[in-house]
């Protein structure tokens, strides 16, 4: 039996395509349903539906074999225990620093200000704000990272952007790229070890609908 | 907070868990005997001028630390025993040969490797020094083997790789060490996109072999599709030549991952990994490390393995149980002559002390000692 952890939303519906073409159809519609394993085609192969950011801890442990999971979370998760041999292409952003219209950023790291920093990502926050020697308390949120400096909580946010509508929206823009987001497969390792068989024939599969998809897309 | 509860990540081993992993401990114990490993018991606590030698950060990281009120100087609990080991091969026993060694003992760490992971890992392992060809290699593969067997873990796959075959690349492509941990980093996560993008700039056969070796794993066939597709230096020939011997000495689940670098920093040839049905990890983890005892102004090839006791435990389907026996509280002489019987063959036999027969229960015992027309005999009950 194969366990892929997937989490429900964005990721899902841009990893059902790949998974389709990796020979895998789901016997129920995840958004109708509210059932977290999911059986498939293959009777070897089930679905758990996970909260996106809980994708690494469910391989890490083994509670399920492979699974989707953005950069974001990797990073943040720090990708130990993992294997993330394949780039899906899916869930593409980038990671970036926002400030509210007016804020001077650039004065602010030239005068060595300490920033207040409202994130999700504590830890790429951390690693972006440390190896430019910037001094940063981090403020940790669960959502609406906007609305921080707009009520004075935070100067700075670290979030995710796509189109930056939201940005624009409240009056903030973006100063600097932290990465470029896109999901990972990632694998057990030893999942990878022990079910080599079945596993790497998966792996293969995703490797090959990402190509395919891409080529679609040229 | 209730003041007997345990710190996080320490825990105590309770019956009968207890009792399995010493029946493992003393089974592990038993194969090292048998192949000529003789026990060492170092200290808990040393200098971390000793402890940390030759072993990378990380280990520093993972100790906790004292100061010493005699000399004032720092101390560490240990974290991992081999580098003590190491240190009375090199300085203790100062044989010129080949020597033996096995250790079993508690480590500490400060923080748990995993959310799930004990801080106070039971560490058992072998170690042999100053034997520098592949026959001490498989000599270690064997011995895991047979000590695998022993515990009676299922599904044992043993994964072998080589940290000759990456160090060889890295210095053929001229690589800087930050680029080097950056690749070692990358490799072993077999992060082919973050590969493909650290290698962008070196030059084209580096960069593709590189990249070959995070998509070098998978059974024995591996060493075969190595030798096609890296470059013939003469390390990389040398190091799949010793995978090539490993893989045919190695009877029941075998695998070669050559993007296994574990403790690159002071692995210096084959490193190893079993893993086991019930595992989400490897149980034991081990290989070469010759230039260890470097620090102890003395290097000595050597190689080993340690494991986990509490992971071989959970991988393990060793049943230790056997039903006590009750005997009933009294001075009847024949019966005194039975249960001493019954001990001596090996029976727990338990006395059942007046005033509690309503919590007998609690004993667990699945037999009992009772007396038919002057006769004592063992009856199973319920």
């Amino acid at each position: 039996m194969i366990t892929i952890a997937l989490s429900k939303g964005r990721i899902l519906e841009e990893a059902l395509p790949l998974l389709t073409a990796a020979g895998v159809t789901l016997a129920e519609d995840p958004d109708r349903s509210r059932k977290l394993v999911i059986e498939t085609n293959r009777p070897d192969v089930r679905i758990v539906l996970v909260r996106a950011s809980d994708a690494p801890t469910y391989v890490q442990y083994g509670a399920a074999d492979l699974g989707v999971a953005g950069l974001d979370v990797l990073h943040e998760h720090g990708g130990e225990g993992l294997y993330q041999p394949v780039d899906l292409e899916i869930g593409r952003c980038r990671m970036m620093v926002a400030v509210p219209e007016a804020f001077d950023y650039e004065g602010a790291l030239a005068r060595r200000s300490r920033l207040r920093v409202a994130t999700k990502y504590i830890r790429a926050a951390r690693d972006h704000f440390g190896a430019r020697a910037v001094q940063v308390d981090l403020i940790k949120l669960y959502g609406s990272m906007e609305l921080a400096p707009l009520a004075g909580l935070a100067d700075v946010i670290v979030d995710l952007v796509s189109s930056g509508n939201t940005l624009r929206a409240n009056r903030l823009r973006a100063v600097e790229d932290i990465m470029d987001i896109s999901s990972r497969l990632i694998v057990n390792p030893a999942a990878l070890k022990m079910k080599h068989a079945e596993v790497q024939p998966m792996i293969a599969a995703f490797r090959a609908a990402v190509e395919s998809q891409r080529g679609l897309a040229r | 907070m209730r003041k007997w509860l345990l710190p996080e990540h320490v825990e105590d081993i309770l019956p009968p868990e207890a009792s399995r992993i010493e029946a493992l401990r003393a089974r592990v114990l038993a194969v090292f005997r048998s192949y000529g490993y003789e026990l060492v018991i170092p200290p808990m606590l040393e200098f971390i001028d000793s402890l940390f030698t030759g072993t990378g950060q990380d280990l520093d990281l993972r100790t906790f630390k004292l100061i010493d009120q005699v000399s004032g100087r720092t101390m560490g609990v240990r974290a991992d025993m081999t580098p003590q080991v190491a240190r009375v091969d090199a300085h203790l026993l100062n044989r010129v040969g080949v020597t033996r060694l096995c250790y079993c003992a508690s480590v500490l760490h400060t923080r748990p490797r995993t959310m799930t992971a004990t801080r106070e890992p039971l560490q058992i392992g072998a170690e042999i020094y100053g034997h520098a060809g592949v026959e001490s290699d498989i000599e270690i593969q064997r011995l895991l083997r047979a000590t695998l067997a022993a515990a009676q873990l299922h599904g044992v796959r043993l994964d072998v790789g080589h940290v000759g075959v990456f160090r060889a690349l890295v210095h053929s492509a001229g690589v800087g060490r930050e680029l080097e941990l950056d690749l070692l980093e990358v490799l072993q996560h077999k992060d082919q996109p973050g590969l493909a993008h650290l290698v962008a700039n070196l030059d084209a056969d580096s960069a593709h072999a590189l990249q070959a070796l995070a998509e070098l794993y998978g059974g024995a066939e591996v060493i075969e599709a190595a030798a096609r597709r890296l470059p013939q230096l003469p390390e990389i020939t040398a190091a799949l030549e010793v995978l090539r011997r490993l893989a045919r000495d190695s009877e029941g689940g075998f695998g070669v991952d050559l993007a296994d670098l574990r403790g690159y920093d002071y692995h210096s040839g084959v490193v190893f990994a079993a893993y086991a049905h019930g595992l989400p990890g490897a149980v034991a983890l081990g290989g070469r490390y010759d230039e260890v005892g470097s620090a102890f102004g003395r290097a000595r090839p050597a190689t080993g393995f340690s494991i986990d006791l509490r992971d071989l435990a959970q991988a393990s389907s060793l049943v230790t149980q056997r039903h006590a026996i009750l005997a009933p509280y009294g001075d009847d002489e024949a019966l005194a002559q039975m249960v001493a019987e019954l001990r001596a063959r090996g029976e727990v036999v338990i006395e059942d002390l007046p005033g509690h027969a309503d919590t007998v229960q609690e004993l667990g015992c699945g037999r009992a000692l009772i007396c038919r027309s002057g006769k004592w005999q063992v009856e199973v009950v319920r």
